[in-house]
Protein backbone atom coordinates (compact mmCIF):
# COMPACT_ATOMS: atom_id res chain seq x y z
CA UNK A 1 0.00 0.00 0.00
CA UNK A 2 1.16 3.43 -0.72
CA UNK A 3 2.21 5.34 2.09
CA UNK A 4 0.55 8.54 3.32
CA UNK A 5 -2.69 7.29 1.13
CA UNK A 6 -5.43 8.99 2.30
CA UNK A 7 -8.63 7.14 3.39
CA UNK A 8 -11.87 6.48 1.81
CA UNK A 9 -14.42 7.08 4.52
CA UNK A 10 -14.51 9.88 7.40
CA UNK A 11 -15.24 9.13 10.98
CA UNK A 12 -18.66 11.56 11.57
CA UNK A 13 -18.76 10.40 15.31
CA UNK A 14 -18.51 7.59 18.10
CA UNK A 15 -14.19 8.34 18.01
CA UNK A 16 -13.93 7.65 21.64
CA UNK A 17 -13.66 3.62 20.93
CA UNK A 18 -10.71 1.79 22.23
CA UNK A 19 -7.83 1.32 19.58
CA UNK A 20 -7.29 -2.02 17.75
CA UNK A 21 -3.85 -2.83 16.34
CA UNK A 22 -3.96 -4.60 12.94
CA UNK A 23 -1.67 -5.49 10.40
CA UNK A 24 -2.62 -4.49 6.48
CA UNK A 25 -0.74 -6.02 4.08
CA UNK A 26 2.60 -5.67 6.34
CA UNK A 27 1.96 -2.36 7.30
CA UNK A 28 0.50 -1.75 11.29
CA UNK A 29 -2.54 0.12 11.24
CA UNK A 30 -5.05 1.14 13.97
CA UNK A 31 -8.53 0.95 13.64
CA UNK A 32 -11.40 1.10 16.62
CA UNK A 33 -13.32 -1.71 18.48
CA UNK A 34 -16.96 -2.16 16.35
CA UNK A 35 -15.59 -1.22 12.97
CA UNK A 36 -16.00 -3.85 10.35
CA UNK A 37 -12.66 -5.01 9.06
CA UNK A 38 -14.33 -3.00 5.58
CA UNK A 39 -14.08 0.37 7.33
CA UNK A 40 -10.89 -0.45 9.32
CA UNK A 41 -8.82 -0.41 6.20
CA UNK A 42 -10.70 2.12 4.54
CA UNK A 43 -10.27 4.71 6.79
CA UNK A 44 -6.78 4.58 6.19
CA UNK A 45 -6.74 3.74 2.23
CA UNK A 46 -8.55 3.66 -0.92
CA UNK A 47 -8.52 0.05 -1.83
CA UNK A 48 -9.46 -3.13 -0.45
CA UNK A 49 -8.66 -5.15 -3.27
CA UNK A 50 -7.73 -5.72 -6.89
CA UNK A 51 -10.13 -6.97 -9.32
CA UNK A 52 -9.20 -10.49 -10.88
CA UNK A 53 -9.81 -9.05 -14.13
CA UNK A 54 -7.70 -6.55 -14.59
CA UNK A 55 -10.14 -3.48 -14.30
CA UNK A 56 -8.13 -1.97 -11.16
CA UNK A 57 -9.02 -1.23 -7.61
CA UNK A 58 -12.08 -2.15 -5.60
CA UNK A 59 -13.32 -1.25 -1.99
CA UNK A 60 -16.83 -2.76 -1.99
CA UNK A 61 -20.01 -1.24 -3.03
CA UNK A 62 -22.82 -2.85 -1.13
CA UNK A 63 -21.86 -2.77 2.71
CA UNK A 64 -24.68 -5.66 3.49
CA UNK A 65 -23.01 -8.77 2.13
CA UNK A 66 -24.75 -8.81 -1.43
CA UNK A 67 -22.59 -8.06 -3.68
CA UNK A 68 -18.99 -9.73 -2.66
CA UNK A 69 -16.86 -7.35 -4.05
CA UNK A 70 -15.16 -6.28 -0.61
CA UNK A 71 -13.28 -10.20 -0.09
CA UNK A 72 -9.59 -9.95 1.72
CA UNK A 73 -7.20 -12.60 3.11
CA UNK A 74 -5.67 -13.65 6.27
CA UNK A 75 -2.52 -14.39 6.00
CA UNK A 76 -3.26 -18.05 7.32
CA UNK A 77 -5.41 -17.69 3.70
CA UNK A 78 -8.96 -17.32 5.19
CA UNK A 79 -11.07 -15.71 2.92
CA UNK A 80 -13.47 -12.52 5.07
CA UNK A 81 -16.00 -10.58 3.75
CA UNK A 82 -14.82 -7.07 4.42
CA UNK A 83 -18.01 -5.73 5.50
CA UNK A 84 -19.82 -7.95 7.56
CA UNK A 85 -16.77 -8.86 9.61
CA UNK A 86 -15.60 -6.95 12.70
CA UNK A 87 -12.08 -5.94 12.98
CA UNK A 88 -10.17 -8.08 15.90
CA UNK A 89 -6.81 -7.00 17.58
CA UNK A 90 -3.93 -8.52 15.96
CA UNK A 91 -5.81 -9.26 12.22
CA UNK A 92 -3.21 -9.79 9.40
CA UNK A 93 -5.25 -8.54 6.42
CA UNK A 94 -3.71 -9.06 2.92
CA UNK A 95 -5.41 -7.20 -0.03
CA UNK A 96 -3.09 -8.51 -3.21
CA UNK A 97 -4.74 -11.53 -4.15
CA UNK A 98 -4.92 -14.71 -2.62
CA UNK A 99 -1.81 -15.98 -0.09
CA UNK A 100 -0.71 -19.06 -2.14
CA UNK A 101 2.12 -19.63 -1.43
CA UNK A 102 1.78 -18.41 2.01
CA UNK A 103 3.95 -15.19 1.58
CA UNK A 104 4.47 -15.10 5.36
CA UNK A 105 6.71 -17.91 4.29
CA UNK B 1 -49.54 -34.21 16.83
CA UNK B 2 -45.98 -32.44 16.54
CA UNK B 3 -46.13 -28.80 16.84
CA UNK B 4 -45.59 -27.98 13.04
CA UNK B 5 -41.79 -26.22 12.19
CA UNK B 6 -42.60 -22.69 11.12
CA UNK B 7 -38.87 -21.45 9.86
CA UNK B 8 -39.09 -17.63 9.16
CA UNK B 9 -36.23 -16.68 6.86
CA UNK B 10 -35.35 -12.63 7.33
CA UNK B 11 -35.33 -10.44 10.63
CA UNK B 12 -36.38 -7.37 9.52
CA UNK B 13 -39.53 -5.56 9.75
CA UNK B 14 -41.37 -8.15 7.93
CA UNK B 15 -40.12 -11.31 9.53
CA UNK B 16 -40.15 -9.67 12.87
CA UNK B 17 -43.99 -9.03 12.93
CA UNK B 18 -44.86 -12.84 11.35
CA UNK B 19 -42.70 -14.59 14.30
CA UNK B 20 -44.32 -12.22 16.77
CA UNK B 21 -47.57 -13.26 15.47
CA UNK B 22 -46.70 -17.11 15.55
CA UNK B 23 -45.73 -16.51 19.14
CA UNK B 24 -48.94 -14.87 19.67
CA UNK B 25 -50.68 -18.09 18.35
CA UNK B 26 -48.46 -20.02 20.82
CA UNK B 27 -46.30 -21.47 18.39
CA UNK B 28 -41.90 -21.15 18.46
CA UNK B 29 -41.06 -20.71 14.60
CA UNK B 30 -37.31 -20.74 13.70
CA UNK B 31 -36.18 -16.78 12.51
CA UNK B 32 -33.26 -17.33 10.48
CA UNK B 33 -30.98 -13.97 9.68
CA UNK B 34 -27.78 -13.07 8.13
CA UNK B 35 -27.17 -10.24 10.40
CA UNK B 36 -25.62 -10.78 14.02
CA UNK B 37 -28.56 -8.42 14.82
CA UNK B 38 -32.61 -8.20 13.94
CA UNK B 39 -33.65 -5.02 12.55
CA UNK B 40 -33.04 -5.64 8.82
CA UNK B 41 -31.56 -2.69 6.75
CA UNK B 42 -33.34 -0.41 7.55
CA UNK B 43 -33.71 -0.81 11.65
CA UNK B 44 -30.00 -2.11 11.75
CA UNK B 45 -28.75 -1.61 14.76
CA UNK B 46 -25.27 -0.11 15.85
CA UNK B 47 -22.35 -2.68 17.09
CA UNK B 48 -22.56 -2.95 20.72
CA UNK B 49 -19.50 -0.52 21.11
CA UNK B 50 -21.18 2.57 19.72
CA UNK B 51 -23.40 4.59 22.12
CA UNK B 52 -25.15 6.86 19.76
CA UNK B 53 -28.60 8.09 20.65
CA UNK B 54 -31.97 6.62 18.81
CA UNK B 55 -32.78 9.56 17.34
CA UNK B 56 -29.58 10.36 15.43
CA UNK B 57 -29.89 6.84 13.53
CA UNK B 58 -33.40 6.62 12.68
CA UNK B 59 -34.27 10.23 12.55
CA UNK B 60 -38.18 10.38 12.47
CA UNK B 61 -38.16 6.82 12.70
CA UNK B 62 -36.60 6.33 16.02
CA UNK B 63 -39.51 5.33 18.37
CA UNK B 64 -40.24 2.84 15.39
CA UNK B 65 -36.94 1.52 15.48
CA UNK B 66 -36.32 1.10 19.40
CA UNK B 67 -40.24 -0.44 19.95
CA UNK B 68 -39.79 -2.94 17.37
CA UNK B 69 -35.66 -3.61 18.45
CA UNK B 70 -37.66 -4.22 22.01
CA UNK B 71 -40.89 -6.23 20.78
CA UNK B 72 -38.63 -8.91 19.05
CA UNK B 73 -35.47 -8.84 21.95
CA UNK B 74 -38.78 -9.92 24.20
CA UNK B 75 -39.76 -12.73 21.89
CA UNK B 76 -36.52 -14.54 21.98
CA UNK B 77 -37.56 -16.58 25.08
CA UNK B 78 -40.11 -17.69 22.66
CA UNK B 79 -38.59 -18.34 19.47
CA UNK B 80 -35.50 -20.34 18.58
CA UNK B 81 -33.34 -17.09 16.65
CA UNK B 82 -30.93 -18.24 14.41
CA UNK B 83 -28.43 -14.97 13.63
CA UNK B 84 -25.19 -14.91 11.53
CA UNK B 85 -27.66 -17.73 9.68
CA UNK B 86 -27.41 -18.11 5.84
CA UNK B 87 -30.30 -19.44 4.44
CA UNK B 88 -28.73 -20.95 0.71
CA UNK B 89 -31.01 -23.24 -0.76
CA UNK B 90 -34.96 -24.50 -0.65
CA UNK B 91 -35.18 -27.59 -1.91
CA UNK B 92 -39.18 -29.02 -1.36
CA UNK B 93 -40.02 -29.00 2.02
CA UNK B 94 -36.02 -28.22 3.19
CA UNK B 95 -34.15 -25.11 3.75
CA UNK B 96 -30.38 -25.53 3.93
CA UNK B 97 -28.52 -23.33 6.39
CA UNK B 98 -24.98 -22.02 7.25
CA UNK B 99 -23.88 -20.68 10.38
CA UNK B 100 -20.06 -19.96 10.66
CA UNK B 101 -18.37 -23.94 9.51
CA UNK B 102 -21.53 -25.96 10.06
CA UNK B 103 -24.71 -26.31 8.05
CA UNK B 104 -27.71 -27.86 8.63
CA UNK B 105 -31.08 -29.08 6.13
CA UNK B 106 -34.34 -28.19 8.07
CA UNK B 107 -36.98 -29.42 7.12
CA UNK B 108 -40.36 -26.95 7.55
CA UNK B 109 -44.23 -27.04 7.41
CA UNK B 110 -44.22 -23.76 6.55
CA UNK B 111 -41.93 -21.05 4.95
CA UNK B 112 -42.22 -16.93 5.62
CA UNK B 113 -39.62 -15.80 3.14
CA UNK B 114 -39.04 -11.67 4.32
CA UNK B 115 -35.13 -11.54 2.84
CA UNK B 116 -35.78 -8.10 1.96
CA UNK B 117 -34.14 -6.34 -1.01
CA UNK B 118 -31.27 -4.39 -2.39
CA UNK B 119 -30.79 -1.32 -4.10
CA UNK B 120 -31.07 -1.44 -7.43
CA UNK B 121 -28.45 -0.30 -10.01
CA UNK B 122 -28.08 1.39 -13.28
CA UNK B 123 -23.96 1.07 -14.02
CA UNK B 124 -22.28 3.73 -15.50
CA UNK B 125 -18.47 4.15 -16.64
CA UNK B 126 -16.29 4.42 -13.65
CA UNK B 127 -19.07 3.11 -10.98
CA UNK B 128 -16.52 -0.07 -9.64
CA UNK B 129 -13.88 2.99 -8.79
CA UNK B 130 -12.92 2.78 -4.87
CA UNK B 131 -15.66 5.53 -3.46
CA UNK B 132 -18.70 4.36 -4.98
CA UNK B 133 -21.21 3.11 -3.06
CA UNK B 134 -24.57 1.87 -3.46
CA UNK B 135 -27.20 4.42 -1.85
CA UNK B 136 -27.82 1.84 1.17
CA UNK B 137 -24.37 1.33 1.81
CA UNK B 138 -23.90 4.59 2.07
CA UNK B 139 -26.47 4.86 4.16
CA UNK B 140 -25.39 1.89 6.14
CA UNK B 141 -21.67 3.44 6.68
CA UNK B 142 -23.28 6.13 8.68
CA UNK B 143 -25.58 4.18 10.53
CA UNK B 144 -23.82 1.51 11.67
CA UNK B 145 -20.14 2.74 11.67
CA UNK B 146 -20.23 6.21 12.13
CA UNK B 147 -19.01 6.96 8.74
CA UNK B 148 -19.58 9.14 5.77
CA UNK B 149 -17.83 7.71 2.41
CA UNK B 150 -16.39 10.41 1.32
CA UNK B 151 -15.57 14.17 2.39
CA UNK B 152 -17.51 15.48 -0.64
CA UNK B 153 -20.20 12.71 -1.45
CA UNK B 154 -22.50 13.24 -4.26
CA UNK B 155 -25.84 10.70 -4.84
CA UNK B 156 -26.59 10.09 -7.83
CA UNK B 157 -30.05 7.71 -8.98
CA UNK B 158 -33.24 8.04 -8.01
CA UNK B 159 -36.12 7.51 -5.32
CA UNK B 160 -37.12 8.50 -2.12
CA UNK B 161 -33.73 7.09 -0.18
CA UNK B 162 -31.50 9.70 -2.72
CA UNK B 163 -32.83 12.40 -0.25
CA UNK B 164 -32.98 10.85 2.28
CA UNK B 165 -29.25 9.60 2.56
CA UNK B 166 -27.89 13.15 1.61
CA UNK B 167 -30.43 14.68 4.52
CA UNK B 168 -28.42 12.27 7.43
CA UNK B 169 -25.06 13.26 5.62
CA UNK B 170 -25.48 16.76 5.77
CA UNK B 171 -27.42 16.22 9.22
CA UNK B 172 -23.79 14.04 10.01
CA UNK B 173 -21.33 16.71 9.29
CA UNK B 174 -20.67 16.13 5.96
CA UNK B 175 -20.09 18.32 2.55
CA UNK B 176 -22.81 16.80 0.51
CA UNK B 177 -21.55 17.42 -3.02
CA UNK B 178 -25.04 17.24 -4.82
CA UNK B 179 -28.44 15.36 -4.95
CA UNK B 180 -28.57 13.97 -8.80
CA UNK B 181 -31.62 12.50 -9.88
CA UNK B 182 -32.18 11.08 -13.21
CA UNK B 183 -36.38 10.76 -12.57
CA UNK B 184 -37.90 14.69 -13.58
CA UNK B 185 -39.52 16.44 -11.81
CA UNK B 186 -42.60 16.63 -13.56
CA UNK B 187 -42.77 12.71 -12.72
CA UNK B 188 -42.91 13.25 -9.31
CA UNK B 189 -46.13 15.72 -9.58
CA UNK B 190 -47.76 13.84 -11.73
CA UNK B 191 -47.14 10.93 -8.82
CA UNK B 192 -48.63 13.20 -5.83
CA UNK B 193 -52.24 11.72 -5.73
CA UNK B 194 -50.53 8.35 -5.30
CA UNK B 195 -48.39 9.72 -3.19
CA UNK B 196 -51.11 11.18 -0.76
CA UNK B 197 -52.43 8.33 -0.12
CA UNK B 198 -49.83 8.27 2.98
CA UNK B 199 -49.55 11.93 3.90
CA UNK B 200 -46.75 11.65 6.44
CA UNK B 201 -44.53 9.90 3.84
CA UNK B 202 -45.07 12.26 1.89
CA UNK B 203 -44.59 15.39 4.35
CA UNK B 204 -41.18 13.93 5.42
CA UNK B 205 -39.98 13.40 1.95
CA UNK B 206 -41.32 16.91 0.60
CA UNK B 207 -39.85 18.10 4.18
CA UNK B 208 -36.00 16.29 3.46
CA UNK B 209 -36.32 18.59 -0.02
CA UNK B 210 -36.69 21.36 1.25
CA UNK B 211 -34.07 21.02 3.94
CA UNK B 212 -31.53 20.14 1.53
CA UNK B 213 -32.24 22.89 -0.52
CA UNK B 214 -32.43 25.58 2.71
CA UNK B 215 -28.59 24.33 3.08
CA UNK B 216 -27.46 24.80 -0.03
CA UNK B 217 -26.98 21.54 -1.93
CA UNK B 218 -27.51 21.90 -5.27
CA UNK B 219 -30.32 19.04 -6.81
CA UNK B 220 -30.75 18.74 -10.44
CA UNK B 221 -33.39 16.59 -12.02
CA UNK B 222 -33.80 14.85 -15.02
CA UNK B 223 -30.20 14.36 -15.53
CA UNK B 224 -28.43 12.07 -17.53
CA UNK B 225 -25.41 10.35 -15.65
CA UNK B 226 -22.11 10.54 -18.27
CA UNK B 227 -19.32 8.94 -16.31
CA UNK B 228 -17.74 8.86 -13.00
CA UNK B 229 -13.94 9.77 -13.04
CA UNK B 230 -10.75 9.31 -11.05
CA UNK B 231 -7.33 7.62 -10.93
CA UNK B 232 -7.81 4.83 -8.48
CA UNK B 233 -10.58 6.88 -6.28
CA UNK B 234 -13.47 9.21 -7.64
CA UNK B 235 -12.72 12.72 -8.65
CA UNK B 236 -15.60 13.87 -10.57
CA UNK B 237 -18.94 13.39 -11.72
CA UNK B 238 -20.22 13.88 -15.37
CA UNK B 239 -23.66 14.16 -16.25
CA UNK B 240 -25.84 16.44 -18.59
CA UNK B 241 -28.14 18.27 -17.38
CA UNK B 242 -32.08 18.38 -17.79
CA UNK B 243 -31.50 21.00 -20.67
CA UNK B 244 -29.08 19.11 -22.25
CA UNK B 245 -25.70 20.83 -20.92
CA UNK B 246 -22.82 18.96 -19.24
CA UNK B 247 -21.81 19.10 -15.71
CA UNK B 248 -19.16 18.17 -14.06
CA UNK B 249 -19.29 17.88 -10.35
CA UNK B 250 -16.40 17.56 -7.90
CA UNK B 251 -16.37 14.83 -5.21
CA UNK B 252 -14.48 12.08 -3.81
CA UNK B 253 -17.34 9.46 -3.15
CA UNK B 254 -20.41 8.66 -5.14
CA UNK B 255 -23.89 6.99 -3.51
CA UNK B 256 -25.71 5.44 -6.19
CA UNK B 257 -29.05 3.84 -6.52
CA UNK B 258 -32.18 3.43 -8.05
CA UNK B 259 -34.78 2.53 -6.08
CA UNK B 260 -34.81 -1.40 -4.42
CA UNK B 261 -34.41 -4.63 -6.09
CA UNK B 262 -35.99 -7.69 -4.27
CA UNK B 263 -34.47 -10.65 -2.67
CA UNK B 264 -35.96 -13.30 -4.76
CA UNK B 265 -33.59 -16.27 -4.87
CA UNK B 266 -34.60 -18.23 -2.38
CA UNK B 267 -38.33 -17.80 -3.76
CA UNK B 268 -37.10 -18.63 -7.18
CA UNK B 269 -35.44 -22.06 -5.74
CA UNK B 270 -38.81 -23.02 -3.60
CA UNK B 271 -40.18 -23.18 -6.82
CA UNK B 272 -42.89 -19.80 -6.92
CA UNK B 273 -44.50 -18.89 -9.66
CA UNK B 274 -43.00 -15.20 -10.61
CA UNK B 275 -44.85 -12.40 -13.18
CA UNK B 276 -43.40 -9.59 -14.58
CA UNK B 277 -44.61 -6.55 -13.23
CA UNK B 278 -44.70 -3.34 -15.86
CA UNK B 279 -44.63 -0.80 -13.20
CA UNK B 280 -41.60 -1.51 -12.07
CA UNK B 281 -40.27 -3.72 -15.03
CA UNK B 282 -39.32 -6.61 -12.67
CA UNK B 283 -40.11 -10.32 -12.56
CA UNK B 284 -41.51 -10.66 -8.87
CA UNK B 285 -43.25 -13.81 -7.13
CA UNK B 286 -46.81 -14.06 -7.45
CA UNK B 287 -48.71 -14.11 -4.33
CA UNK B 288 -52.14 -13.51 -3.52
CA UNK B 289 -53.49 -10.68 -1.16
CA UNK B 290 -52.29 -12.24 2.21
CA UNK B 291 -48.69 -13.70 1.34
CA UNK B 292 -49.12 -17.17 0.06
CA UNK B 293 -46.75 -17.90 -2.99
CA UNK B 294 -48.11 -20.81 -5.97
CA UNK B 295 -46.25 -23.22 -4.03
CA UNK B 296 -48.12 -24.75 -0.68
CA UNK B 297 -46.10 -23.74 2.44
CA UNK B 298 -44.38 -20.87 0.97
CA UNK B 299 -45.06 -17.55 2.13
CA UNK B 300 -43.83 -14.37 0.76
CA UNK B 301 -43.62 -11.17 2.87
CA UNK B 302 -41.92 -7.56 2.81
CA UNK B 303 -39.79 -6.03 0.53
CA UNK B 304 -38.18 -9.25 -0.99
CA UNK B 305 -41.45 -10.07 -2.88
CA UNK B 306 -42.15 -6.53 -3.83
CA UNK B 307 -40.41 -3.37 -2.49
CA UNK B 308 -42.73 -1.43 -0.76
CA UNK B 309 -40.59 -0.21 2.32
CA UNK B 310 -41.00 -1.19 6.11
CA UNK B 311 -44.00 -0.12 6.69
CA UNK B 312 -45.77 -2.37 4.51
CA UNK B 313 -43.42 -4.98 5.05
CA UNK B 314 -44.54 -5.41 9.32
CA UNK B 315 -48.17 -4.97 8.03
CA UNK B 316 -46.91 -8.40 5.50
CA UNK B 317 -45.22 -10.05 7.74
CA UNK B 318 -48.19 -10.22 10.26
CA UNK B 319 -50.39 -10.94 7.67
CA UNK B 320 -48.41 -13.54 6.08
CA UNK B 321 -48.05 -15.66 9.61
CA UNK B 322 -52.41 -14.89 9.86
CA UNK B 323 -52.26 -16.84 6.03
CA UNK B 324 -49.87 -19.62 8.03
CA UNK B 325 -51.82 -19.86 11.05
CA UNK B 326 -54.98 -19.96 8.81
CA UNK B 327 -53.84 -22.89 6.33
CA UNK B 328 -52.77 -25.00 9.32
CA UNK B 329 -56.30 -24.50 11.06
CA UNK B 330 -55.85 -22.03 13.35
CA UNK B 331 -58.37 -19.59 14.05
CA UNK B 332 -57.55 -16.44 13.04
CA UNK B 333 -60.61 -13.16 13.31
CA UNK B 334 -61.28 -11.88 10.28
CA UNK B 335 -61.63 -8.41 11.50
CA UNK B 336 -57.48 -8.62 12.00
CA UNK B 337 -56.67 -9.66 8.30
CA UNK B 338 -59.07 -7.61 6.78
CA UNK B 339 -57.77 -4.64 8.89
CA UNK B 340 -54.07 -5.24 7.88
CA UNK B 341 -55.36 -6.18 4.01
CA UNK B 342 -56.85 -2.62 3.89
CA UNK B 343 -53.54 -1.00 5.82
CA UNK B 344 -51.53 -2.96 3.21
CA UNK B 345 -53.54 -1.71 0.20
CA UNK B 346 -52.67 2.04 1.07
CA UNK B 347 -48.64 1.62 1.20
CA UNK B 348 -49.22 -0.09 -1.94
CA UNK B 349 -50.91 2.80 -3.49
CA UNK B 350 -48.37 4.96 -2.34
CA UNK B 351 -45.94 2.87 -3.74
CA UNK B 352 -47.12 3.02 -7.24
CA UNK B 353 -46.76 6.41 -6.66
CA UNK B 354 -43.17 6.29 -5.55
CA UNK B 355 -42.54 4.10 -8.85
CA UNK B 356 -44.12 6.99 -10.67
CA UNK B 357 -42.43 9.83 -9.30
CA UNK B 358 -38.68 7.90 -9.48
CA UNK B 359 -38.86 5.45 -12.25
CA UNK B 360 -36.48 3.06 -12.84
CA UNK B 361 -34.33 4.99 -15.65
CA UNK B 362 -34.54 1.97 -18.28
CA UNK B 363 -33.56 4.04 -21.33
CA UNK B 364 -30.01 4.54 -20.06
CA UNK B 365 -29.13 0.83 -20.74
CA UNK B 366 -29.38 1.21 -24.57
CA UNK B 367 -26.81 4.54 -24.36
CA UNK B 368 -24.16 2.82 -21.96
CA UNK B 369 -20.90 2.88 -24.21
CA UNK B 370 -20.02 -0.75 -24.84
CA UNK B 371 -17.19 -0.19 -22.34
CA UNK B 372 -19.27 0.43 -19.16
CA UNK B 373 -18.85 -2.56 -16.94
CA UNK B 374 -22.13 -4.04 -16.07
CA UNK B 375 -21.28 -7.15 -14.08
CA UNK B 376 -18.52 -5.79 -11.39
CA UNK B 377 -18.15 -9.68 -10.26
CA UNK B 378 -16.41 -10.44 -13.74
CA UNK B 379 -15.70 -7.36 -15.57
CA UNK B 380 -18.30 -7.55 -17.96
CA UNK B 381 -19.29 -4.81 -20.26
CA UNK B 382 -22.42 -3.65 -21.70
CA UNK B 383 -20.86 -4.42 -25.15
CA UNK B 384 -20.01 -8.32 -23.98
CA UNK B 385 -23.96 -8.57 -23.37
CA UNK B 386 -25.00 -6.34 -26.61
CA UNK B 387 -22.47 -9.55 -28.59
CA UNK B 388 -24.55 -11.94 -26.86
CA UNK B 389 -27.12 -10.78 -28.68
CA UNK B 390 -26.15 -10.21 -32.44
CA UNK B 391 -23.53 -12.76 -32.47
CA UNK B 392 -24.92 -15.72 -30.85
CA UNK B 393 -28.52 -14.50 -30.87
CA UNK B 394 -29.19 -14.94 -27.38
CA UNK B 395 -32.85 -14.77 -26.68
CA UNK B 396 -33.04 -14.47 -23.47
CA UNK B 397 -30.89 -13.83 -19.83
CA UNK B 398 -29.97 -17.14 -19.28
CA UNK B 399 -28.77 -18.03 -22.54
CA UNK B 400 -26.62 -14.43 -22.35
CA UNK B 401 -24.98 -15.52 -19.12
CA UNK B 402 -24.15 -18.83 -21.02
CA UNK B 403 -22.86 -17.41 -23.77
CA UNK B 404 -21.21 -14.05 -21.86
CA UNK B 405 -21.74 -14.79 -18.27
CA UNK B 406 -23.65 -12.35 -17.33
CA UNK B 407 -24.82 -12.90 -14.09
CA UNK B 408 -22.52 -15.80 -13.16
CA UNK B 409 -20.18 -13.93 -11.06
CA UNK B 410 -20.28 -14.32 -7.28
CA UNK B 411 -23.14 -11.76 -6.40
CA UNK B 412 -25.14 -14.13 -8.65
CA UNK B 413 -26.66 -10.95 -10.51
CA UNK B 414 -27.69 -9.09 -7.90
CA UNK B 415 -26.56 -5.80 -9.42
CA UNK B 416 -26.05 -6.48 -12.90
CA UNK B 417 -29.16 -8.86 -13.58
CA UNK B 418 -31.92 -5.95 -13.85
CA UNK B 419 -29.48 -3.68 -15.93
CA UNK B 420 -27.84 -6.33 -17.77
CA UNK B 421 -31.46 -7.38 -19.23
CA UNK B 422 -32.34 -4.08 -20.21
CA UNK B 423 -28.96 -3.58 -22.38
CA UNK B 424 -29.98 -7.26 -23.52
CA UNK B 425 -33.68 -6.29 -24.52
CA UNK B 426 -32.50 -2.97 -25.82
CA UNK B 427 -29.78 -4.74 -28.36
CA UNK B 428 -32.44 -6.90 -29.31
CA UNK B 429 -35.19 -4.67 -29.57
CA UNK B 430 -37.69 -5.79 -27.54
CA UNK B 431 -39.75 -5.53 -24.43
CA UNK B 432 -37.33 -5.92 -21.13
CA UNK B 433 -40.05 -8.77 -20.05
CA UNK B 434 -39.22 -10.53 -23.56
CA UNK B 435 -35.55 -11.47 -22.22
CA UNK B 436 -37.01 -12.99 -19.04
CA UNK B 437 -35.31 -12.85 -15.77
CA UNK B 438 -31.87 -14.54 -14.54
CA UNK B 439 -33.06 -17.79 -12.32
CA UNK B 440 -32.07 -18.03 -9.09
CA UNK B 441 -29.41 -20.47 -8.33
CA UNK B 442 -28.17 -22.20 -5.03
CA UNK B 443 -25.87 -20.95 -3.25
CA UNK B 444 -27.63 -17.66 -3.13
CA UNK B 445 -24.29 -16.29 -1.95
CA UNK B 446 -20.85 -18.09 -2.08
CA UNK B 447 -20.04 -21.17 0.29
CA UNK B 448 -16.73 -23.28 0.78
CA UNK B 449 -17.08 -26.43 -1.32
CA UNK B 450 -16.20 -28.68 1.60
CA UNK B 451 -19.90 -27.01 3.37
CA UNK B 452 -21.92 -27.37 0.32
CA UNK B 453 -20.74 -31.41 0.12
CA UNK B 454 -20.94 -31.63 3.52
CA UNK B 455 -25.02 -30.98 3.57
CA UNK B 456 -27.32 -33.69 3.28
Amino acid sequence: MPRGEEGLFRRVDEHARAPVRIEVDGVAATARSGDTLLVALLTVRARLRESEFGDGARAGFCLMGACQDCWVWTAAGERLRACTTEVAEGMHILTSGMPWPNPAS
Amino acid sequence: MAEPRIVIVGAGPAGMRAAARLVEAGLCPVVVDEAPASGGQIYRRQPRQFHRAAASLYGFEARKATGLHRMFDALLPRIDYRPETLAWNVYENVVHLRHGTESEALRFDALILAPGATDRIMPLPGWTLPGVYSLGGAQIALKAQACAIGARPAFLGTGPLLYLVAYQYVRAGAAVAAVLDTSPLAGRIAALPALSARPSMLAKGLYYTAWLAAHGVGMLSGVTPLAITGEGRVHQLRLRDSRGSEQIIACDAVGLGYGLRSETQLADLARCEFAFDAPSRQWLPVTDTDGRSSVPGVYLAGDGVRAAGADAAELAGRLAACAVLADLGRTVRPAETALLRRRLARTARFGRGLELGFSWPARLAGELPDATLVCRCEAITAGEIRGAASTFGAPEMNRAKAFVRIGMGRCQGRYCGLAGAEVLAAARGVPVEKVGRLRGQAPVKPLSISLAGAAP
